[in-house]
């Protein structure tokens, strides 16, 4: 069993520093779902790095693409990307833009326009579907990006299609880009939404490994509906002075700040 | 064109077991076929373009063969961003069909005109631009852009438009075809408006000019040696489409000609005014009131050959 929570740690501090690297904003959103990402690639998806194109392979869209650092960790540590290759996050000739780009192994759609991801991700489920395969498919969308009227759209389909197949998850960190996501539209109750419109919910704590788990283990064609995952979170978590401060959705870590970071993440 | 469409994609679904026709609520009973002799392949999205567009960009990358279907504005500019980025960004094989394009549906106002979808959808990287001019091209044009395997967009009339061509031609996308022969002037005839250039040319014919009609089903890629024989060759080029003047296939030869410095001044653009067509009445009424009626096509390219 791997260290869900090293793992998240190490996570942690790869986007910290990627995003020093490369002067790059959304440090505060990629660690909100951190330990979501940590359990899905260190314990849930079932993947095959030599074979990105591998058929029966688990889907995972990071619809909330601003959080791509997050993302590029994982799949260096799964082994689709080298570790050094993270190095060229953000820069000339490399294919780790700020937003993931569909050309890197292990990217399965062009996300950072929010709204995007639960459609596409809702395709594939249904492709499973016809193709009569046993994948199963994975989306992680923000709370900020639940304003934006295509994902309800989607919703709507995979919950008419009863696509038991698909496990999506909210980021719940209470944030958008300029306010309190519950105060910018009126998103409460978001688990209630979800469940009005036919889906499976569960309401965790998005930083227990244990809880995300336990929220996953039933996908399946068989569950006949699809899975909505509200996980509470801390935008920032992990590091304390980012965590639950709004202006770390646009800074940019500082050396004195990484050095603080590895401290808190206990690598020093 | 739209029953040619059905009765396509139910034939093409033999050949293509992976084909799979997404519907944005509407045909009502026009795809009854094609669920039965292809279940589990036929998904009405709703009102919901956004979300087709998504939907079939995930079907496509799973391997399937996805068709989109909706009337032309809402499935082209609706979901313009899903075009953009779940389809033209992969390079994934979807085909967009809007049906009901140009002024199709001149009398239901112009929340149902599409007019600037040829420009938009031809700015999009990876897209193909294609509009078949007759019942027979819409089979032709579908068969070809599944053969194809890239993001095309296929603009579709409505129902009832003549079968043009008398034998099936060859279909090529990005390769006009020759459907009347001529010396002097070219016109250059997009989707269903190949029924109106072939009248202008018998009308210039009765005149004692020769033209040459080419339906110009494909707008992305152009057709470049046609186009090059063309500006080398004739008096005129004229382009006729059911599309603005902004943007559209004359648009679309324009940025050519500029690039390639072939003589400019031979070209003569028919289409619709940069404005909201209100009041417009029925799809015969639009078309005189944008200057795309057979007479008044002849008269303009008769005046610019002081004939």
């Amino acid at each position: 069993m791997v260290d869900l929570k090293m793992l998240a740690a190490s996570l942690r501090l790869k986007v910290v520093e990627m995003a020093h690297n490369a002067k790059a904003a959304h440090v505060a959103s990629a660690l909100s779902c951190a330990d979501v990402i940590a359990t899905l690639y260190g314990a849930v998806l079932e993947l095959d790095p030599d074979k990105p194109d591998w058929a029966m392979r688990d889907r995972f869209i990071l619809s909330k693409g601003h959080a791509a650092a997050v993302l590029y960790a994982a799949l260096s540590y799964k082994g689709y990307i080298a570790e050094i290759d993270l190095a060229g996050y953000g820069r000339e000739g490399s294919l780790l833009e700020q937003h993931p780009c569909p050309k890197l192994p292990g990217v399965e759609a062009a996300t950072g326009s929010l709204g995007h991801g639960l459609a596409c991700g809702s395709g594939m489920a249904l492709a499973a579907r016809i193709k009569g395969l046993g994948y199963r498919t994975f989306v992680l969308l923000g709370d900020g990006e639940c304003n934006e009227g295509s994902v309800w759209e989607a919703a709507m389909f995979a919950a008419a299609n009863g696509l038991g197949n698909l496990c999506a998850f909210v980021d719940f960190n209470k944030w958008q880009a300029t306010g309190r996501s519950r105060e910018v539209l009126a998103l409460d109750p978001l688990a209630e939404k979800f469940r009005s419109f036919g889906w499976i919910v569960h309401e965790i704590d998005g930083h227990d490994y244990g809880q995300i788990l336990d929220a996953v283990k039933d996908i399946s064609a068989d569950a006949g509906r699809p899975t909505m995952v509200v996980a509470h979170t801390v935008k920032g978590k992990g590091v304390s002075f980012m965590e639950d401060d709004n202006n770390w959705h646009y800074r940019v870590p500082t050396v004195e700040e990484i050095a603080q970071v590895k401290t808190e993440l206990g690598f020093q | 064109m739209r029953n040619a469409f059905a009765k396509a994609v139910n034939e093409l679904g033999d050949e293509y077991s992976h084909l799979v026709l997404l519907s944005g609520d509407i045909g009502n009973r026009m795809f009854d076929g094609f669920k039965e002799r292809h279940p589990g392949r036929f998904y009405n999205c709703g009102i919901a373009e956004a979300g087709m567009a998504g939907i079939a960009s995930g079907l496509a990358s799973c391997g399937l063969r996805p068709i989109t279907y909706t009337i032309t504005p809402f499935n082209t500019m609706r979901c313009l961003e899903q075009i953009r980025l779940d389809i033209c960004y992969g390079d994934l094989p979807v085909i967009i069909v809007g049906t009901g394009s140009g002024l199709s549906y001149a009398d239901l106002g112009p929340t149902h005109h599409s007019m600037e979808d040829i420009a938009i959808m031809r700015v999009l990287p990876n897209m193909h631009v294609v509009c078949p001019a007759d019942p027979m091209e819409v089979r032709l044009a579908m068969k070809s852009a599944l053969e194809l395997g890239r993001p095309t967009y296929i603009r579709l009339g409505k129902k009832g438009e003549p079968v043009v061509h008398d034998v099936e031609p060859a279909f090529e996308i990005g390769k006009g075809i020759t459907v009347r022969e001529g010396s002097q002037v070219a016109i250059l005839s997009v989707g269903n408006m190949l029924p109106v250039a072939m009248q202008c040319a018998e009308q210039m014919h009765a005149k004692g000019i020769s033209v040459r009609v080419v339906s110009l089903h494909t707008i992305k890629p152009l057709d470049a040696s046609l186009l090059a024989s063309l500006f080398a060759e004739y008096e005129l080029v004229a382009v006729v489409e059911e599309h603005g003047l902004i943007g559209g296939a004359g648009s679309a030869i324009l940025e050519w000609g500029c690039d390639r410095g072939v003589d400019l001044t031979k070209l003569v653009c028919f289409g619709g005014a940069d404005r909201f067509l209100t009041a417009c009445g029925n799809q015969h009424e639009a078309r005189a009131a944008q200057g795309l009626a057979p007479e008044q096509i002849t008269q303009k390219l008769c005046n610019r050959l002081g004939k």
